[in-house]
């Protein structure tokens, strides 16, 4: 699966010392953090915590002012001065959105076509191919030639993720993945990332999911005002959390 | 004062062949200048909305200017202005295509601006996620998506631009309006006449609505 030259116990991202501000607001604060190959790291914490800000930093799609961060070998500068490392990063970086953010003018399958003949100048014949494997993988296959408004959420979300798939990417990001859902076809979705997951992909998760999140994950992030307060196994963090801001946290959420 | 009036039929019918030459005038003006204008459009819509501000203050400047002033002043100023700068006379269906070009050209701008803008933040960074380079995300995802909404605003300045044309008989082109009171020199049938001419331009303008309602209908363009 892994294609890379880089030795797999490498870091596929290093995150030293990132901060960021929006405006007068610290929204990061001294960010170090660590993904190897393969680890699966669900990001938890209350919104405004800054969890969707740090995975947005890992494909450069939010700037930081400063600090470190390297994402399989390219650096990112602070204040988005890396165009050309940071197309690099996104080509092998995939992400899934909250809102799914499928191309409406686009059928389901021209959305998961485009990248691979625009970016990797694959003709459509082998586009084409690798797209209707994915969609069946994500069960959508029969709905290839439709256009996303005539999907069910949960299909929009899967279609999505297949998109991402199909530029091959050695890193996927998913930001709050289910919270547009409703509830009945988050499921359906969280079934996908699993499978993914059980693939050997490399993911980082923001969620509101915590039962997934305890099942799926290798490592769980709290984050709390831009900080990492507390990390670990998710037995680690939801069964004996050591900061009593993240026993505050899991109290509420775990509660309903 | 007694006046009983009556309406000639027959004028107005008669009028008619008289004043269809001028149709030919009133669309080469009105789809020639658009046409132009959509390209000025296209190009000042987009400076409008570059990071750049100076890129942004000349396009501004532009919008300002040419929706800030009337369209008749700007044909007059080109056809009768102009030819004191170039040292030669204009002729009047270039003048006029250039007025509604550059008048067109100015509100098709904030069309383009409009609709670009319109297009949510959230497309734009899923093609940059996927390794698509800026202009290939706005080629590819933002510019068919923001066409498709800008196409019944585009409509709406096109029926405006053709009823502008019927300002131009003041610099002599020989549009619908020219034609008509040319034709009511020698007739003194101008209630006749100007129905008849208003008609001839409800039917090119209710024709353009009815193309792009089915075209909306058809789900081709809004979403």
């Amino acid at each position: 699966m892994n294609h890379s030259n880089s030795a797999s116990n490498k870091p596929i991202v290093h995150m030293d010392k990132v901060n960021k501000y929006f405006g007068s607001l610290h929204v990061l604060q001294d960010i170090d953090l660590e993904i190897t190959p393969g680890e699966v790291v669900v990001i938890i914490g209350a919104s405004g915590s800054g969890k969707s800000t740090l995975i947005r930093c890992v494909n450069g799609l939010e700037e930081f002012q400063n600090g470190h961060i390297e994402v399989d070998g390219n650096e990112l500068l602070p204040n988005g001065k890396s165009s050309k490392a940071l197309q690099t990063i996104r080509t092998e970086v995939g992400m899934v959105f909250q809102q799914f953010n499928l191309f409406p003018h686009l059928s389901v399958r021209d959305n998961v076509t485009l990248a691979p003949i625009k970016v990797r100048r694959l003709d459509r014949g082998r586009a084409t191919e690798i797209a209707n494997k994915l969609l069946e993988r994500v069960g959508i296959s029969d709905q290839a030639d439709k256009y996303p408004s005539q999907l069910s959420g949960g299909q929009q979300q899967r279609v999505a993720l297949a998109r991402a798939l199909a530029m091959e990417p050695r890193l996927m990001l998913f930001d709050e993945p289910t919270s547009a859902l409703d509830p009945e076809m988050i499921g359906e979705v969280l079934d996908a990332m699993r499978e993914l997951a059980n693939e050997g992909m490399t993911m980082m998760i923001v969620t509101h999911e915590m039962g997934f999140a305890r099942e799926v994950a290798d490592r769980v992030i709290y984050i709390h005002g831009g900080q990492i307060v507390e990390q670990g196994s998710p037995r680690e963090v939801f069964d004996n959390p050591q900061h009593e801001r993240t026993q505050n946290f899991l109290s509420r959420v775990l509660k309903h | 004062m007694d006046v009983t009036f009556e309406f000639d039929w027959a004028a107005a019918l008669a009028s008619i062949p008289h004043l269809l030459p001028g149709i030919p005038y009133t669309l080469l003006i009105s789809f020639g200048g658009l046409a132009i204008g959509f390209i000025i459009g296209i190009i000042f819509g987009l400076l409008r909305i570059s990071p750049l501000h100076w890129l942004r203050l000349p396009a501004g400047l532009y919008i300002e200017v040419f929706r800030g002033t009337p369209v008749l002043v700007q044909v007059l100023f080109i056809f009768y202005g102009l030819p004191q700068i170039l040292g030669g006379p204009i002729n009047a269906l270039v003048a006029g295509i250039a007025a509604i070009a550059v008048n067109s050209g100015a509100y098709i701008s904030e069309i383009v601006r409009g609709g670009v803008e319109s297009i949510e933040r959230g497309q734009r960074e899923a093609g940059l996620s996927l390794g698509l380079s800026r202009t290939q995300a706005f080629r590819y995802i933002i510019w068919p998506q923001a066409l498709r909404r800008m196409i019944p605003p585009l409509g709406n300045q096109a029926i405006i631009s053709i009823k502008d044309t019927s300002l131009f008989s003041v610099i002599g082109v020989g549009e619908l309006v020219r034609q008509g009171q040319v034709y009511i020199a020698t007739t003194f049938t101008a209630l006749e006449v100007y129905l008849m001419v208003a008609l001839l331009y409800l039917a090119i303008t209710w024709s353009l609505s009815l193309i792009l309602r089915t075209l909306e209908r058809k789900g081709l363009v809004g979403q």
